[in-house]
Parts: structure tokens; C-alpha cells; sequence
């Protein structure tokens, strides 16, 4: 049975010839591909606006990327590792190790100020320094109040709007 | 790793991890049970963050005992006389209250001994400690508040914390009953006596439960075993028959 011919790297050096090692992409592109990977349950903040990666760097050509997890528990956290893996290796890297660091543990003060721009125009509440919602996602009403502690995800707790009464998740401060 | 002894260290992070898994393993019994919609999503969240913590408990006693097992073969494939946790835990849930209850004796607990296991001299345990340290702190802010809303609540729901606490009061003193790995633990700095918190844990709900409205029970007696693996009670097992069924029937099954 004739080998079927695999798409991707080896195909391309094939074709090249060449017998020179692959240039490794630089750090600072691995960081712009990894802005590009959305986070699995709020898809509309990137991996490095939540503040989890916490560092991209070489040991000798295999490229090590520090992960922290949010909540202990978060289910997202495998799906996480997956897709930041999915979407280095379709940019071509092969050598890579996914590390998890727990300590400094995860906060939302690492949480980039486009990420919780992005979060507000998407409806969620921003953590704030005093452990509430500042104003509602929706009308910009100050006058809201907490309806629990935990949310639609651990990350998140259940608010309401006095003002235009709609519910709304706030991403909690840790 | 701390320089203590490995067999010794081993039954302190299966006491760690144990704790949390069989407590979050109850606490997912109420998923879809709970009384009002917010509860169910919050008592959900709650056994996600104890077994998100066991994963990184018994992970750790995984690589301290070094014998090829994983985190998961020391959950599914122990039988009640290896689990390290305690009795209280594994009681069955009770009503809401009760739940709370048990919720909130525990979180107290865990909110004054993991900021002790943040200066561990074992740089995984204090790792850990930092990481479950800040989930303990609003899993008892929640229970502390559900405690005292039900205590100070309605008669039926006051009549019913208080009976709770009856109930749950005997379990309290295993928490604090020091052995020899205790002992180990505190000579090479890697966790405090637990016999050394409390006070700090006696004065935290005592605040808490008069709060609260309800009386804690004049009586020492302690009922112990769990921690030591020496004397389960029976519900364990029964625990076990489901926690444990997937593996138990398909042996060595993956996601």
C-alpha cells in the first residue's frame, strides 16, 4: 500500500530540499498567535488578555509555554492547553511542552485593560478592586446588586440592574 | 520536596487530598437537587473547586509515592480503609442546611490551616496552599453568610441549623486530634499542628454562629478515624459504590 502523503511541514521541506534546521519563529510572534486563541467559555477575550500565559520562552529549540489556571477546578483549563497547542502546531511548531505554574497564583489584576474593555462591550461585568461591579454592562447603571456568589462559571458571579432590572455576570476579583 | 520522611508525607497529602475530593464528591451529589437555581450553580462550583484542589493534592502524593500511579488511580482505585479524610466529610449531605453546615465547619477550617501551608517549607504544598487558599477564602465568605441567613432565619430554618449543628459538632474534634504524622509534619515545617489552630478556628465560628443565632453544643467528644483510615463509617463505602462505578467496571477507562 503506497504511503499516503501527509499535508503540512514535511511536504514543505520536501519539496525545498533542504537539509538546513527550520528557523524557530521568534518569541514575540508565539505571544501574537497566542493573542489570536480565544478563551473557550468567554471567547471573547484571548488567552493573554485572561492574563494565564505567563511565559514563552526556548530551552534549546523547544518552545515552553508557562500556563496558569484561573480556578483549580476550571474545566476550561484542558481545553485551554489543547487549543493553544492546536494552534501552535498549525503554525508550524513541532518541538513544544505546555508547562502549568501555580504560584504566583492566577489574579484578575493580570487581566490585560483590553480584556476587560472587551468583557463589558460583551455584556460581563470587569473585576474591580472592590470585589463588585462598578456600574451595569448594559445601561451603565451604578445601582446594582448581587444575586450570588457563583456564576454561569467559576470565574464568574450573578448580578442585577436596579435600574433597567436585567441580570448580568461579573467576573470575580481574586 | 521537604526533607521529611516519604511515607509520612504521603499520609499528610492523602489527608489534603482525600478531604477534598470526598466533600467535593457530596457536594456534586446536589447538582440539580439544590433549592433555588443559584444555590444548585453555586454548590456546582464549589465541588469543582475542591476537586480541581484534590487533582493538585493527590497529583502531588502521586509523585511523592512514585510507584507509576496516577491522581486518579489513587481516587478510583482505593477502597475505604486507604481514604485519609475526615468522618465529617463523608456524611451523608443531610438537608440544604446540613449541607451548608458541614460546608461552612470545613471551610473555616481549611481558611485558617491553608495560609499556615503557604509558608510550608515543601514549595509544592505552599504552591498548592496559595492556589487553594484564595477559593477557600469565598467558599467561606459564601457558607459563613448561608449559615447565618438560615440560623437567623425563619423558625423552621433555625430549628434546622441548629439541629445541624448537633448533628455535625461530634466530627468537629477529628480536625484537630494531632497524630504522629502530624507531629512529622510540624518538626520538618511542612504543616502546622493542626492542634495549633484552634483556637484561631473556635473563635471564627463562635462569631459565625452566634451570628447566627445558634448555640454550639456543650460536648467535647470527638469521633475519629477517618483521618487515620482506622475507622470509617459506613457511608464510605456507599460513597465509593458510585464515585468509584466507571472505573470499577471499566477498569482503566479515559476520557
Amino acid at each position: 500500500m503506497a504511503a499516503a502523503r501527509l499535508p503540512g511541514r514535511n511536504v514543505v521541506n520536501d519539496r525545498e530540499h533542504t537539509s538546513a534546521e527550520p528557523t524557530l519563529p521568534e518569541v514575540a510572534q508565539v505571544w501574537d498567535w497566542l493573542h489570536a486563541v480565544p478563551d473557550p467559555e468567554i471567547p471573547v477575550i484571548s488567552l493573554t488578555d485572561l492574563g494565564i500565559i505567563r511565559d514563552v520562552a526556548y530551552e534549546e529549540d523547544t518552545l515552553i509555554v508557562t500556563v496558569t489556571p484561573t480556578y483549580s477546578g476550571c474545566p476550561a483549563t484542558s481545553i485551554i492547553n489543547l487549543d493553544i497547542e492546536t494552534a501552535l502546531r498549525g503554525h508550524g511548531v513541532e518541538k513544544l511542552e505546555l508547562r502549568r505554574q501555580l504560584s504566583p497564583a492566577w489574579t484578575t489584576d493580570w487581566m490585560t485593560q483590553s480584556g476587560r474593555d472587551k468583557l463589558e462591550a460583551y455584556g460581563i461585568a470587569p473585576p474591580q478592586p472592590a470585589g463588585g461591579p462598578d456600574k451595569c454592562p448594559h445601561c451603565g447603571s451604578q445601582h446594582v446588586e448581587k444575586m450570588s456568589q457563583f456564576g454561569s462559571t467559576p470565574c464568574k458571579a450573578q448580578w442585577r440592574c436596579t435600574a433597567c432590572l436585567e441580570p448580568f455576570d461579573y467576573f470575580k476579583c481574586i | 520536596m521537604a526533607n521529611v520522611d516519604k511515607e509520612m508525607l504521603t499520609q499528610f497529602l492523602l489527608r489534603m487530598g482525600d478531604n477534598t475530593l470526598i466533600l467535593g464528591h457530596r457536594v456534586s451529589e446536589w447538582c440539580g437537587h439544590a433549592p433555588v437555581l443559584e444555590e444548585d450553580i453555586a454548590l456546582a462550583n464549589t465541588a469543582l473547586d475542591l476537586i480541581g484542589q484534590t487533582q493538585l493534592w493527590l497529583g502531588y502524593a502521586a509523585e511523592v509515592m512514585d510507584d507509576g500511579k496516577t491522581a486518579d488511580d489513587i481516587a478510583f482505585l482505593r477502597d475505604a480503609w486507604d481514604f485519609r479524610n475526615l468522618l465529617l466529610l463523608e456524611l451523608p449531605n443531610g438537608d440544604f442546611g446540613q449541607t451548608l453546615m458541614r460546608q461552612f465547619l470545613f471551610d473555616a477550617y481549611q481558611s485558617i490551616l491553608l495560609p499556615r501551608l503557604m509558608k510550608s517549607s515543601d514549595q509544592t504544598i505552599a504552591e498548592i496552599a496559595e492556589k487553594a487558599c484564595k477559593e477557600a477564602a469565598y467558599h467561606v465568605e459564601r457558607s459563613a453568610e448561608t449559615v447565618v441567613g438560615l440560623g437567623d432565619g425563619t423558625e423552621e430554618s433555625h430549628k434546622r441549623m441548629q439541629a445541624a449543628l448537633e448533628r455535625l459538632w461530634p466530627y468537629v474534634g477529628e480536625m484537630f486530634a494531632s497524630d504522629e504524622v502530624d507531629a512529622a509534619m510540624a518538626a520538618a515545617g511542612v504543616a502546622p499542628d493542626p492542634a495549633s489552630l484552634r483556637e484561631e478556628y473556635d473563635a471564627l465560628i463562635g462569631k459565625v454562629l452566634s451570628e447566627a443565632t445558634l448555640s454550639i453544643p456543650d460536648s467535647d467528644f470527638a469521633h475519629k478515624g477517618g483521618r487515620n483510615g482506622k475507622t470509617h463509617t459506613e457511608h464510605l463505602g456507599h460513597l465509593l459504590t458510585q464515585m468509584q462505578w466507571l472505573q470499577r467496571a471499566y477498569p482503566g477507562a479515559t476520557w
